[in-house]
């Protein structure tokens, strides 16, 4: 085995696991490229089927051709899909004119924990890896949140011989992070292996191209001439820029991503 | 002539890549190393450093390597880092998977999460302070954790004024403690990471070393694999999404072909491999190997549930519910015998307890003591005998890794790990009561039919669970009807039990059971014919003391078949 397909058979027993010992499970799905990959790890791991909903926290201002994409995907696949927005805060007004943090804080991790409790989810399937930032890079596969949705990431648990945390109180729930182990490259190298239909996006458009993907007033395009999968990982190789420099709330405060994702942002 | 270029795969080049844990006493760098050798490679992403620089301009602090992992606000405040992380690197032999494990021994937990996912481990040792107790805790939990290839870093050089004596004086009480462990030291090497001497360049104040650089130190380590064991599978589930019926699960040693005799345990059940199933058939294979997940489709249907263990049929894992380990303990509330807990061993949990603790471990000398008001407490190592209420498939940790090793819960939490040195094999017996040492077989809820086509009375095979006290029973199957108040008394075990409302309300040992005027069975299921404590006692001796000679009379002056049981006519065989 190559390491693609030791990165495949692991989250592959990652999923199962989650599918075996966790009740109601849901894949929060971006549209991006984890997630896609995710979405084709699961029909692996099942063979062919997709034993939970999918999940798109939608902020309502996420870049237009996302939902068209979501939606075409959503008919071809057959997908169970679970649109949630935060309907309150949108209506007053709420964007990232507030300040960047205070509107993901409301339209993602307030959206998404709003619709954990409604659907009462023990187990939300999340594409999160160690790469992208260092709050993710300290994670578990399977890391626990509490009845307020937040993540005491001081406290976090041994994760040891494949090991999860499958037991914890009424109320919590699990964020089971099937691609943790993976690094950006490797997302675009079993796209390229295993032919992986994703949105167009990430290919250049006059000279420019978006690397991660998100809401359209806080994502940024990179410069870049890499218009299909094999130019992307070649341009990669030789990068050494982050692959959320695009994402402004990153950059909003040193400690951005891990005060959010203390409250619950994924 | 077409283009055949484009049709290829760019890159077929397949790179290792090897799990590498760093190690060591708190504050002896090893952040600073990691930091230092992404820094210098190349490896970190200007984001990255440029957060660092950010942060370190807005304290006025030094530019900080370890900042690079220690990614929490809390880790940077007080310069220590509290959680493991995973950075990837790669040289031009292959990638690596780098992992940073804290080493205040507050956080071991911590360390041993990160350390345990490691293929190598190095230990990294201050040059000033030689070795702490966290760095030969560290170096017993990698022991115990099964890593065997461990490389010694003799960090902060230039603390020393690169002294040669110094250094190999450390080297030389580290390798020995880790003889002592059983664990032979791959590599050793002196380095500063701090003035960046001896990660990618060789140093010139350490010339006298001769020795690799930290990169080709990281070059040097084997990359191990389970490929040639005898084949393990823990079982993860059973799918039937549409008319295939699917093992699922990932390969943990050995290889598996179609074709292939296997054995599911505990029960032992053998039966063949008739397909390995994927979604595309691009993906379906003959063969598969250790790390692997599949899905495995065999050529009878048991009943087959998450925990057992499929292996190759020749050489199936132990089949035990006690057993000795090795284990450390991250519990706040120390570890008490008796106490139950949940025991994860692979897909396997049952619940389990520990009947004696043998000795602790002292992490600094490896001495056997005596455990103290007979508790493990939090961060200890110990030997101790384990109990499980029903027999698991296992294996020695020595043989095979991902088998012989467990975890246990305590109230949703992880409270210790372990290691499998030894195991009672009780093989097929199955037992059907238990209750702390008391076990025994009970037939009582086995189904009897009439087979028409053979005129002969079977039995149908079934999975048979085990009982405990307050467990409900199944008081009516097809071929027996027994009252919700009665008593079941198994001779070959010495063992009575007392249902009362469908609830196993006692299981007790024989010879303290007193008849009370509840209706009685023996072990099968057959009615007891006593009516007094004076009949019960005949009945317990004459039963007691079955011979060749005397057991039809005696049997059938005291059991009666039809009392409780009747023998329906089986309908799969019958044919007119």
């Amino acid at each position: 085995m190559d390491h693609i397909q030791s990165l495949e058979a692991y989250s592959i027993f990652i999923l199962r696991e989650a599918k075996s010992r966790l009740g109601r499970l849901g894949l929060l799905w971006s549209i991006g490229k984890d997630s896609t990959v995710l979405l084709w790890l699961a029909k692996k791991a099942f063979f062919g089927h997709c034993p939970f909903p999918f999940i798109h926290v939608d902020t309502g201002y996420k870049i237009p051709e996302m939902i068209s994409y979501r939606d075409k995907v959503v008919k071809e696949l057959g997908l169970e899909l679970i649109v949630h927005q935060n309907k309150e805060a949108l209506a007053d007004g709420m964007g990232p004119d507030k300040g960047r943090l205070v509107c993901c804080q409301a339209l993602k991790t307030g959206a998404l924990n709003d619709m954990t409790r409604t659907y009462g989810f023990d187990g939300l399937i999340v594409g999160v890896r160690r790469d992208e930032e260092g709050s993710r890079s300290k994670e578990r596969v399977f890391s626990e949140r509490n009845q307020s949705d937040e993540w005491d990431y001081t406290n976090q648990p041994p994760e040891l011989w494949g090991q999860f945390k499958t037991d914890f109180p009424k109320g919590h729930h699990i964020r089971v992070h099937p691609l943790l182990q993976w690094n950006e490259i490797d997302i675009w190298r079993y796209i390229e292996a295993e032919n992986i239909p994703v949105i167009d996006l990430y290919f250049t458009k006059n000279g420019r191209r978006f690397r991660s993907l998100g809401c359209a007033p806080c994502t940024g395009r990179i410069k870049s001439e890499a218009s299909n999968v094999s130019e992307i990982i070649e341009e990669l190789k030789n990068t050494n820029t982050g692959e959320r420099d695009g994402r402004a709330q990153d950059q909003a405060d040193p400690y951005a991503m891990q005060k959010l994702r203390k409250d619950g942002y994924m | 002539m077409t283009n055949k270029a484009q049709y290829m795969t760019p890159e077929v080049k397949v790179r290792e890549r090897l799990k590498l844990v760093f190690t060591g006493h708190v504050d002896h760098g090893k952040s600073t190393v990691i930091g230092r050798l992404l820094y210098d490679t190349n490896s970190l992403n200007r984001g990255i450093i440029d957060k660092v620089k950010k942060i370190s301009a807005e304290t006025g602090q030094p530019f900080e390597f370890a900042f690079l992992l220690d990614a929490f606000e809390e880790e940077q405040k007080q310069g220590i880092t509290i959680d493991t992380t995973q950075l990837q690197f790669k040289t031009e032999k292959r990638d690596y998977v780098i992992i940073d494990a804290p080493g205040h021994k507050e956080f071991l937990k911590n360390m041993i999460s990160g350390a345990a996912d490691a293929e190598a481990a190095f230990l990294v040792i201050d040059a000033a302070r030689g070795l702490e107790e966290q760095s030969r805790r560290h170096a017993h939990m990698l022991a115990l954790l099964g890593l065997n290839q461990i490389g010694v870093i003799v960090n902060k050089m230039d603390l020393v004024q690169y002294d040669r004596m110094t250094y190999e004086k450390i080297v030389a009480e580290i390798s020995q403690f880790l003889a002592n462990l059983g664990l032979e030291t791959s590599v050793c090497l002196p380095l500063s990471a701090l003035s960046g001497q001896n990660i990618v360049e060789p140093s010139p104040e350490l010339a006298w070393s001769n020795g690799p650089t930290l990169i080709e130190a990281l070059d040097s380590l084997a990359k191990g694999t389970e490929d040639d064991l005898s084949f393990r599978l823990p079982l993860q589930d059973v799918y039937k999404f549409d008319d295939r019926r699917i093992l699922v699960g990932r390969i943990e040693a050995g290889s598996i072909k179609i074709g292939d005799r296997v054995a599911l345990s505990p029960g032992r059940k053998v039966t063949t491999v008739t397909k390995l199933a994927a979604w595309l058939a691009r993906d379906e294979k003959t063969r598969a190997h250790a790390g692997e997940s599949v899905g495995l489709m065999v050529s009878d249907e048991f009943f087959n549930r998450r925990g057992e263990v499929v292996s190759s049929a020749e050489k199936p894992p132990l089949v035990s519910q006690r057993f000795k380990a090795s284990i450390f303990w991250m519990g706040r509330s120390p570890l008490i015998p008796g106490h139950h807990y949940k025991l994860k061993l692979a897909t396997s949990e049952t619940e389990a307890w520990v009947s004696e603790i043998i000795h602790l471990i002292d992490s600094a000398t490896l001495d056997a003591l005596p455990p103290t008001n007979n508790r493990v407490g939090f961060n200890e190592v110990a030997l101790v005998e384990m109990n499980l209420s029903k027999p698991i498939a296992l294996d020695l940790f020595s043989s095979h890794k991902a088998t012989g090793r467990f975890v246990l819960i305590s109230s949703f939490d992880v409270v210790g790990g372990g290691i499998i040195t030894w195991a009672e094999d009780t093989g097929d017996v199955k037992y059907g009561f238990i209750h702390g040492q008391l076990k025994a077989r009970c037939e009582v809820f086995e189904e009897y039919y009439y087979n028409a086509d053979e005129m002969a009375v079977n039995k149908i095979a079934q999975e048979k669970p085990l009982y405990t006290i307050g467990d409900l029973v199944p008081l009516t199957g097809q071929s027996y009807v027994y009252p919700e108040f009665f008593d079941i008394v198994i001779f070959r075990d010495l063992v009575a039990v007392k249902i009362r409302a469908g609830q196993v309300a006692d299981i007790l040992p024989l010879s303290d059971y007193a008849f009370q005027g509840w209706p009685l069975v023996n072990g099968r299921g057959f009615g007891v014919m006593v009516r007094s404590q004076d009949d019960w006692l005949r009945a317990k001796a004459d039963l007691a003391t079955l011979t060749s000679e005397n057991q039809t009379a005696r049997v059938q002056r005291w059991l009666d078949f039809n009392t409780y049981r009747h023998i329906p006519i089986g309908v799969h065989d019958y044919s007119i």
